[in-house]
């Protein structure tokens, strides 16, 4: 199966009109040594039967559990039928970047819209039309702070998802940029002070992430005067994208910077991507932030249109003097996004309210369980960390029942043994909780 | 059509979703949370879901896309996205699935991307892939992240990188997120790498030479041999930006070729749809002396088992959260399961005869700067009508919007003025490419016969030339009320 259109004597035409006797011809350029001398070896070709049903089959191979108990950066959410009719139009899936604004202005708006209801629910001023992700969006912030304000220190706490925690030291290495990570306290939050012991006049920017990865929620208020005190920047982030629907936004906080995973705004799990990076920030970096930017204008007759503007930051103006490399983001989960917004409308709050509802009936009623206890005692949202007798048996007894345990965050908190990271979300209902505990009483 | 806002549509009490009843004990939020942590408004529309749907439905209507028609965009390969990959990525049994599920779970998944990385190693003749970069420049950043690595494993210090003048803005970007210095190497009378200039560069605190084969002339680097031994000599390291790998599918391969590092673009060699901007996908092979360092977490294959492996202790570590962009690579490994490797070769042999017919068809009405053979695109220059009417590349782009085409890539490469970079791809028929000539053709009569025409175009699209003046100096990138 190929996708080409030419038959023989199409081909046989345009070499002609070219001037040239073959296709080989047409290769000239390739030194001959350098040519292959025989065909690739791959897999044969398959018609399109053949790919559906090998390709459906190697889907079948995967097994997709009755109960997803694991948040930790993606989440078993509902998504509304409208956002995969919507992101199916090929109109949108099929377009490149709207670089020409005249025959882009479906996406260009979607994108304005998309910037504005980001901007509202973060309490920012502006919001970019996307990055890779969260982990990649903090990672992008961090550089920017550090960049911008030429200070080499970064405050990061350890209470932020650790595969951000990683991205952001990738991405801040090439900057021989020192990281301090802060620890937690009892409450799972971060600890106040030492953030203020650590904070210095070398500090780009100090890192928390709020509904962190215990699912606590931070108190970000505490510490932004001390920040900005010292002029640093304060990057917010969050990976339960969810959480803005009940939570304070972090921009009437003090927030400099607010970074997140947008995944749960109506895009599947999908082992991990493509996911949604969430940026926006103060008026004060609004000529410097990475990504693209939607802006509203008016064409030559005075009618109201949209562009992508403020280009000079971007790497194909600035080459290397941009801030950032980006240029592809994840503009259709951006799309799917704003739809899934436009849809929940204000029902974005009952929808919070109700994965803190089940999360805290999930949460009591395994506290409940002999040698079960909540390790932290600051206030979550959907997700929580419980001590328990053994959290590997847990997750097998779980495993054996079609259940997707929850997260054994031992593995990157030894001071975490035996302890597990569990989300509810709406998707789960009263039934599967008491099936649950059920499961679990009999270990 | 009207291009009314959704908040503009907004009506206090309406609703496009439901939400399920509670059936747990509900528990006060004020106890829970605290007033001083909760928010106190949802600010979003509200519109009723027919509101929605006809409003995106209506947007979609003023989007161009390949579905739509034909789309020569130089250098980003907008060929044709066949539906099964769609449909493909959209089963179930992968859209379902925690990026923390066990291993046993996800078998499928990771035979998937296993097999899809030992297709990309043997098409491109590197030693391994890693699939997680997002996308293409974020693959260029792992790139020279494993190049910055693998010279401190060796102990040595290098500060620049060698960036061609015809490159993408991309790698002197990454080259500079990563420390490096950026430093140009011209380019010579035929389009390819200045060697003497390349030469003189290079020297043992260069870290190596980001070259884009063929570079954004759409023109294969002829003394390709000559340019990796120049780098070799010296220690250095051949990074290829592989955006063009659409012309040598089949035909050659980066690795034999001498390049060590190379990113790819699912997104436009493998037939992914580009989304209005993403998400692609942006797979990095290596040289095997590079392999250490490639983004951990790796797959491997133990009997008939597929794991995730984090032990490599010279990785650069991790470029984003989780293991790539998943439903994209579905999209990849359906297109080269159905193409195998004499789809992939005949792929490649269409897209550079299209690029050759159009260069050839149009070459009596455009200046041609590089009178040679393409590969799979061709770089025309507006001069011409700059000189003789005062038409620019703009005009010209603008005024193929009104004959329902999508503008070739304009003003790019850099090294040449005026430029219109034309990318037709294999999946376009010969009567598209005539169609498309023959309206360039008509322009280049109506540059000189009517130049007015071409500066007021578009006069067709739903809103006409923009003000992006006013929108950088009065930046309204939010919509609030009046």
């Amino acid at each position: 199966m190929d996708y080409n259109t030419h038959t023989q004597a199409d081909q046989q035409k345009m070499l002609k009109t070219i001037g040239v006797s073959s296709l080989k011809d047409l290769f000239i350029d390739i030194p001959d040594k350098y040519k292959l001398k025989k065909m690739l070896d791959l897999p044969p070709a398959l018609s399109e039967q053949e790919i559906s049903e090998f390709v459906t089959a190697l889907s079948k191979k995967n097994h997709l559990p009755k109960m997803i108990l694991t948040g930790a950066g993606a989440y078993h959410h509902y998504i509304p039928a409208v956002v995969g009719h919507v992101i199916s139009r090929s109109e949108f899936y099929t377009a490149y970047t709207p670089y020409q604004a005249e025959i882009s202005q479906g996406i260009l708006q979607a994108i304005y819209e998309y910037q504005t209801m980001i901007a509202n629910l973060t309490g920012m001023q502006v919001a970019n039309a996307s990055m890779y992700d969260g982990a990649s969006s903090m990672a992008e912030a961090a550089v920017l702070c550090v960049k911008t304000s030429r200070r080499n220190k970064i405050i990061m706490a350890k209470s932020i998802h650790p595969e951000y925690r990683e991205t952001v030291k990738t991405y801040v290495e090439t900057h021989h940029c020192d990281v301090v990570e802060i620890g937690f306290s009892q409450t799972g939050q971060f600890n106040v002070s030492e953030i203020e012991k650590a904070l210095d006049e070398n500090t780009a920017a100090v890192l928390v992430q709020s509904p962190n990865f215990f699912g606590v929620i931070e108190n970000i208020a505490s510490i932004e005067k001390m920040v900005h005190e010292k002029g640093v920047s304060l990057i917010v982030g969050f990976t339960e994208a969810t959480s803005l629907g009940i939570l304070k936004p972090a921009g009437e906080m003090g927030a400099d910077l607010v970074v997140g995973e947008g995944q749960s705004f109506g895009i599947p799990l999908s082992y991990g991507g493509p996911y949604l990076g969430i940026l926006a920030s103060t008026d004060k970096f609004l000529r410097k932030i990475p990504g693209r930017l939607s802006g509203a204008t008016l064409d030559k007759e005075g009618k109201r249109g949209f562009i992508l503007t403020l280009q000079a930051r971007e790497q194909h103006i600035r080459r290397e003097l941009a801030t950032s490399n980006i240029c592809s983001n994840e503009a259709l989960c951006m799309l799917a996004a704003a739809v899934y917004l436009v849809s929940l409308g204000k029902n974005l709050k009952p929808l919070a309210e109700l994965n803190l509802h089940k999360a805290h009936y999930l949460q009591k009623r395994l506290s409940e369980l002999k040698g079960w206890e909540l390790v932290f005692k600051g206030p979550y949202y959907n997700e929580f960390v419980m001590r328990c007798p053994d959290a590997k048996a847990v997750n097998q007894a779980l495993e054996k029942h079609d259940i997707q345990g929850g997260y054994e965050i031992g593995k990157v908190y030894p001071e975490l043994k035996n302890c597990l990271l569990l989300c509810a979300t709406e998707m789960l209902k009263k039934e599967d909780i008491e099936y649950v505990v059920d499961v679990i009483k009999k270990i | 059509m009207p291009n009314e806002l959704i908040f503009e549509k907004s009506r206090p009490g309406r609703k496009a979703s439901s939400i399920p009843a509670c059936d747990v004990p509900v528990v006060n939020l004020k106890e829970a949370i605290g007033d001083h942590l909760m928010r106190k408004d949802v600010p979003l529309p509200e519109v009723a879901e027919v509101d929605l749907i006809r409003h995106y439905v209506n947007l979609s209507r003023k989007n161009f896309g390949v579905d739509i028609g034909f789309y020569p965009l130089g250098s980003c390969t907008m060929k044709y996205n066949p539906k099964i990959n769609e449909d493909m990525s959209r089963l179930p049994g992968f859209t379902g699935l925690h990026p923390y599920v066990s291993e046993k779970w996800a078998q499928g998944n990771l035979q998937l991307m296993y097999e899809l990385e030992q297709s990309l190693c043997e098409i491109f003749g590197m030693a391994q892939f890693t699939l997680q970069p997002a996308a293409g420049a974020h693959g260029e950043l792992t790139g020279v992240m494993v190049m910055r690595k693998y010279f401190e494993m060796k102990g040595e210090k290098r500060t620049k990188m060698l960036i061609p003048d015809a490159a993408h803005g991309t790698n002197p970007a990454s080259s500079a997120l990563c420390g490096f210095e950026a430093v140009t190497v011209r380019s010579n009378a035929e389009g390819g790498v200045d060697i003497d200039h390349l030469r003189e560069l290079m020297t043992e605190e260069v870290v190596g030479l980001m070259l884009t084969n063929p570079n954004t002339l759409g023109l294969f680097e002829r003394n390709i041999e000559a340019v990796a031994k120049i780098i070799h000599d010296k220690g250095g390291l051949l990074y290829c930006d592989g955006a063009n790998s659409n012309a040598y599918m089949g035909i050659t391969r980066p690795g034999d070729l001498g390049f060590d590092v190379i990113q790819l673009n699912l997104h436009k060699t493998f037939s992914t749809p580009h989304g209005c901007g993403g998400p692609g996908s942006g797979p990095v092979g290596v040289h095997k002396k590079l392999v250490d360092y490639l983004p951990i977490p790796r797959i491997i294959k133990k009997g008939d088992v597929f794991s995730m492996d984090y032990n490599y202790p010279h990785s650069i570590g991790r470029v984003k959260a989780f293991y790539g962009n998943f439903n994209v690579m579905v999209k990849a490994y359906t297109y080269i399961r159905a193409l195998g490797a004499e789809g992939l070769k005949s792929a490649t042999e269409n897209a550079v005869l299209n690029a050759n017919y159009i260069r050839v068809k149009l070459e009596p009405y455009y200046d041609l700067p590089y009178k040679r053979i393409c590969m799979h695109e061709c770089v025309f220059s507006g001069s011409r009508q700059v000189n003789e009417s005062g038409v620019h590349t703009l005009d010209i782009a603008k005024r193929l919007l009104d004959y329902g085409f999508h503008p070739p890539t304009i003003y790019f490469p850099l090294i040449v003025s005026e430029a219109i970079m034309i990318e037709p791809t294999e999946t376009e028929s010969l009567e598209t490419l005539d169609a498309f000539c023959e309206v360039m053709i008509k322009i280049a009569k109506e540059a000189k016969e009517d130049p007015e025409l071409l500066h007021n175009a578009p006069l067709t699209t739903p809103v006409r030339r923009l003000d992006d003046v006013m929108a950088a100096r009065q930046p309204n990138v939010r919509w609030t009320k009046e």
